[in-house]
């Protein structure tokens, strides 16, 4: 196993282009685990800590560009107004020390349904910066997964940046695992209210091959929300709603069974979620406070 | 005739005597991470050995071609069961029935089928992964129904081990009923009757430091073991057969521990570094990592439990009936034991004077079980336990008050015939939990919106109050403390006085392993009451001193604890015998009074100085290895289970305190005191500090672990700390102690063993409280998300 570590952005990306296979190591707290574990033997891996700019993030008007190495420690303590979902999924990343080491960028790369990242970045909104020698482009998020462990990018590509949309009103997340901290998700909802088109945007991990948004349920919402004239009275979403967005939050699952819990309590334990974070979230957006903030 | 004895005012003469805090040697090294595990030794010119395990369950072995792998450059060694050295081929607890190498057939997921020793880990790491082995699956069994089966294949076939004679089917290890009174005839008596089926999973010992180990070829043609266990003489007599040396030739030396909770009871690495060295010449180190240790330690015996209690309409139990099942997987370890356990200990703390018990271990193709904590009373305790909550709804009495209604007192007789002749504070230890103020309710509301951290689920931020419910729940057990049925469970202890520097010194020298109970500071707390010293060194374990007995079974502090003061008084007399030869004639007292060693001094019990230790001492030293053995045992009827089996009990009662979120299943533990008989706190920090910790593994066994093993496979499915979950410090909640001192007039100081009772009663403390919060009916531990959801 070769170790490249290119000293800037440009070394890496020829790095990459000239080594396909390689795969690109930043906090290493996915990539590692699985070279100990022997899962994979990676003939090249591209370490991409010499480069400081990965590390920073950029607060635009409409976006934030995070950098695909800025470490979730970093995101729940400086970017909790503009990403309050990233920085609530944030807190549930495994350890201290590890969230002092990874990131987004390679929660994004990995793509394992079970990224804590994702659901927060279905929701909010986001496109992924991907750079290869042959130029830049911009994935919007809902193309970025495309399968169990697959993304969107080419084989020379590699994340630069992530452009996550600013908060316009409320968001949450919620996971649920069985223990109440450093725990994989057994599934996760993340909800976020966008009062200036009003829509609201979901994302569902672990609970079916990919992160996926509960478009039916974001759809029914949408239109009840409209429908009933909500965004302009504030008013308290009635029950029936309530629930019904929940059934379909459920329905846009397509989870397995496995050592971490049942398809049927995932199906389950996502309405749950739905409901839940549906309440909270419209509870901010009718306060006065309308504070942007999540509750951890 | 003068006589000696022990200070009488204990804790107020030599300072770092028995009843003070003293502190960890070992402590601060280990917080700093500067402490020297057994996986941290080097020596030079060392190879690394790596073990091939089968990757099925049940198979015979077609072929095994090691000639890939020994092509690999930098492998010095690989070794299969046809280079085993001699005719011994198998090792074994109590049966020998394990083989060092898998001779042509396999029966568990992850056994060892070869070595490798190269000079570099990820070397012996490859080349391990080249050695082909042909399998041929076979039939498993996983359960009572198929291993009892007519057509069942057989784990051992032609067992010739004591217990073959007397068990109903070859695949049962061990059987053993236990029949007093009548218990048929009592349940007529009965006004209610409730019974129940329980099911406990499969616990892993979970300790930190995987097993490891050094061994270092000698010019003699022996070998020089360093190696992290619970009992270096029983590994010794396993080992050394296998090799083909005399037991001198196998020099031991206790490295690291961290932590052991009984995995390391039976042999990991041991045989295999020590063949390996032996083979190449060359010094080989074996360091299990994570995953190869959920395969390389036997786990708690998974169990179903059957139970039925009567009680009478005014509460007073009238008979029981249990059946327990304990599957034992692939080999016998100490199934035979366990089940000894759980069959005199069914009936729990109680007084039931007509009872009808069986326990059985299994032989399956499940992974191996044996030791773990508690070891068989901890999943009777989760069942009766169970069944006393059922049987106060059903009378619809307050639980606690129905178990003090028929608590165990001293005098009570076990279903065993064995009087419990020391005190049993069954009652007090519960009233003491209950009387404790309960934590106040929704600790989670602020100012600013609910704290997640204080609700189920935690930073994953599942709830804010909703669905969330709380509950409180009881539970008393008990626990059998040292080696029972006939064992002889004696310990040694060799101490050396003498004079250096100009001060009195103690050396205390012992075999037992330190795995974190708390031993080097006990004894160093003997010495110094005893024998009036400050200075006491504790010299490394080793098998240069005869057998200490296993760290296992609550029993170092009373049998290696009394093995070292036994031996602190005859070198006390020993050096009052040199005191009365040199100063005898100078003072009366030395022939008249009873005289004791104090801050460095002979004095008489009235406090009056006779000669300076140093002076007494002077150019001489007093060594002594004492063998010390408690009360004898003994085996219990194979057909009435009748016996004096126990030497001693620990008795502890938790309650628990939980919310739960009703609607995603999630638990959160607000609080969970326990209470506990401890005889006598030699090192009371100490004692508190077993008492939290087996808590805390009990908590774990109520709410996350669990070894999860393909019923049709028979394969681990989550063999790594991502997905076996252990309790965080975010999952542990505050855990108050009060400790009682009733004094066992048979043991050393009156102590009793502290480390194992906590864990049997939390983890049925949660299960009750968890079941008062959602009126579900729980029946098996641990409970995860789906059952509390039905999903």
């Amino acid at each position: 196993m070769d170790f490249l570590r290119p000293a800037s952005w440009e070394e890496a990306l020829a790095a990459k282009a000239e080594h396909p296979t390689a795969v690109p190591i930043a906090g290493g707290t996915d990539v590692m685990v699985e070279i100990n574990f022997d899962h994979r033997r990676p003939e090249y891996l591209l370490d991409l800590n010499r480069i400081g700019e990965l590390t920073e993030w950029e607060v635009g008007g409409e976006n934030v560009r995070l950098g695909a190495s800025v470490p979730y420690t970093a995101i729940m303590e400086n970017l909790r107004a503009e990403l309050p979902g990233l920085a609530l999924a944030s807190h549930t990343v495994a350890s201290p020390q590890i969230r002092n080491r990874g990131g987004v960028g390679g929660n994004l790369g990995t793509a394992s349904p079970a990224g804590d990242a994702h659901p927060a970045l279905l929701a909010a909104g986001a496109e992924v910066e991907a750079e290869s020698v042959r130029g830049s482009r911009m994935i919007p998020i809902d193309e970025f997964y495309t399968g169990v462990k697959r993304n969107a990018l080419a084989a020379d590509e590699l994340i630069r940046a992530v452009h996550i949309k600013k908060a316009d009103g409320p968001q949450q997340y919620s996971k649920v695992g069985t223990r109440n901290a450093m725990v994989i998700a057994v599934c996760a909802f993340g909800l976020a209210l966008h009062p200036e088109t009003r829509t609201v945007r979901t994302g569902i991990g672990s609970a079916a091959p990919t992160p996926v948004r509960a478009r039916a349920a974001e759809d029914f919402l949408n239109a009840a929300l409209e429908e009933g004239g909500f965004w302009e009275s504030g008013n308290i979403i009635t029950p029936s709603v309530a629930k019904q967005f929940a059934q379909l939050a459920s329905g846009a699952c397509n989870p397995i069974d496995d050592v971490r819990g049942t398809a049927k309590y995932r199906r389950h334990a996502v309405g749950i979620m739905a409901r839940r974070t549906l309440g909270w979230t419209w509870e901010q957006y009718r306060g006065t406070a309308r504070t942007l903030e999540g509750a951890a | 005739m003068a006589t000696t004895g022990t200070p009488t005012n204990l804790t107020q003469k030599t300072r770092g005597g028995i009843g003070e805090s003293t502190l960890r040697p070992d402590g601060t090294l280990k917080v700093t991470g500067e402490f020297a595990y057994s996986s941290d030794m080097w020596h030079e010119d060392m190879l690394w050995g790596q073990i091939l395990r089968s990757t099925v369950a049940h198979a015979e072995i077609v072929s095994i071609d090691t000639s890939e792998a020994l092509a690999q450059a930098g492998v010095y060694a690989v070794l299969t069961y046809e280079d085993l050295p001699t005719e011994v081929k198998n090792y074994g607890l109590e049966i020998q029935d394990t083989p060092v190498l898998a001779n042509g057939v396999v029966r568990h997921h992850g056994e060892p089928v070869a070595l490798v020793a190269a000079d570099h880990p990820e070397t012996a790491r490859r080349a391990a992964a080249k050695i082909r082995v042909e399998y041929r699956e076979l039939p498993v069994v996983t359960d009572e129904a198929s291993a009892t089966a007519p057509d069942a294949p057989l784990l051992h076939p032609g067992r010739d081990d004591h217990h073959a004679g007397h068990v109903p089917h070859p695949n049962i290890v061990h059987r053993q009923p236990i029949v007093r009174g009548n218990a048929d005839e009592a349940a007529g008596r009965a006004d209610v009757i409730v019974s129940g089926e329980y099911v406990f999973g499969m616990q892993d010992q979970a300790f930190l430091g995987p097993e490891s180990g050094l061994a270092v070829p000698a010019e003699d043609g022996g070998v020089d073991l360093y190696v992290a266990t619970q009992w270096l003489h029983s590994d010794l007599r396993q080992i050394a057969p296998v090799l083909g040396l005399p037991e001198d030739k196998v020099r031991m030396t206790l490295s690291g521990v961290g932590g052991a909770f009984g995995g390391r009871e039976d042999l990991s690495m041991q045989i295999h570094a020590c063949l390996l060295a032996l083979r190449t010449g060359k010094p080989v180190k074996i360091v299990y990592n994570r995953f190869e240790s959920f395969f390389g330690h036997v786990h708690r015996h998974p169990a179903k439990l059957w139970y039925e209690h009567g009680a009478t309409s005014d509460g007073k139990i009238t008979h029981m009936k249990c059946r327990i099942v304990l599957d034992g997987g692939a080999y016998a370890s100490a199934s035979p034991a366990v089940v000894g356990n759980a069959s005199s200990l069914s009936v729990g703390p109680y007084v039931i004077d007509d009872v009808d018990i069986e326990a059985i271990a299994l032989y399956t193709n499940n992974p191996p079980c044996g030791a773990m904590r508690g070891f068989g009373a901890v999943q009777a305790c989760f069942a009766y336990e169970a069944q006393m909550d059922k049987l106060a709804k059903a009378l619809d009495m307050d639980p606690v008050e129905f178990r003090q209604l028929n608590a165990m007192e001293q005098g009570t007789l076990l279903p065993t015939g064995q009087a419990v002749d020391s005190p049993a504070p069954v009652a007090e230890l519960l009233r003491r939990v209950k009387a404790r103020p309960l934590p106040p309710e929704r600790q989670w509301e602020t100012t600013e919106g609910a704290d997640v951290r204080a609700l189920p689920g935690g930073l994953s931020n599942t709830t804010h109050g909703e669905g969330v419910v709380r509950g409180v729940g009881y539970a008393v057990g008990i626990k059998n403390v040292g080696f029972s049925e006939g064992f002889d469970d004696y310990s040694t202890a060799k101490v050396r006085m003498e004079v250096i520097a100009g001060e009195p010194v103690a050396t205390v020298h012992t075999a037992m392993a330190e795995v974190g109970q708390g031993g080097v500071t006990v004894h160093a707390q003997i010495a110094r009451t005893e024998l009036g010293v400050s200075q006491v060194t504790i010299s490394p374990a080793d098998t240069q001193v005869g057998s200490a007995g296993s760290t296992s079974a609550s029993r170092q502090t009373y049998v290696t604890g009394g093995a070292v003061r036994n031996s602190c008084e005859l070198v006390r007399e020993k050096v009052l015998e040199i005191g009365r030869r040199r100063f005898g004639s100078y003072h009366p007292a030395w022939a008249t009074a009873e005289l004791l060693l104090e801050s460095g001094k002979v004095v008489t019990d009235g406090g009056e100085v006779l000669a300076d230790l140093v002076d007494v001492l002077e150019g001489e030293a007093v060594e002594i290895e004492a063998e010390w053995r408690h009360r004898p045992t003994q085996a219990f009827d194979l057909r009435t289970g009748q016996g004096n089996g126990h030497v001693q009990y620990s008795f502890a009662a938790h309650r628990a305190v939980v919310e739960v979120d009703t609607e995603l299943g999630l638990v959160k533990v607000i609080e969970l005191s326990c209470a506990q008989d401890v005889g006598k706190a030699l090192n009371p920090l100490s004692v508190i500090g077993q008492i939290q910790g087996g808590t805390t593994q009990g908590l774990g066994m109520a709410v996350m672990e669990e070894i999860i093993v393909d019923p049709k496979t028979a394969k681990v499915r989550n063999p790594s700390f991502t997905d076996y979950l252990i309790p965080t410090i975010l999952d542990t909640p505050t855990i108050p102690v009060d400790v009682l001192e009733l004094a066992d007039d048979h043991a050393p100081y009156g102590l009793r063993g502290v480390g194992e009772a906590p864990t049997l009663s939390s983890t049925p403390a949660v299960l009750a409280a968890i079941r008062n919060a959602t009126g579900l009916e729980l029946n098996r531990t641990p409970v995860r998300p789906e059952h509390l959801t039905g999903t």
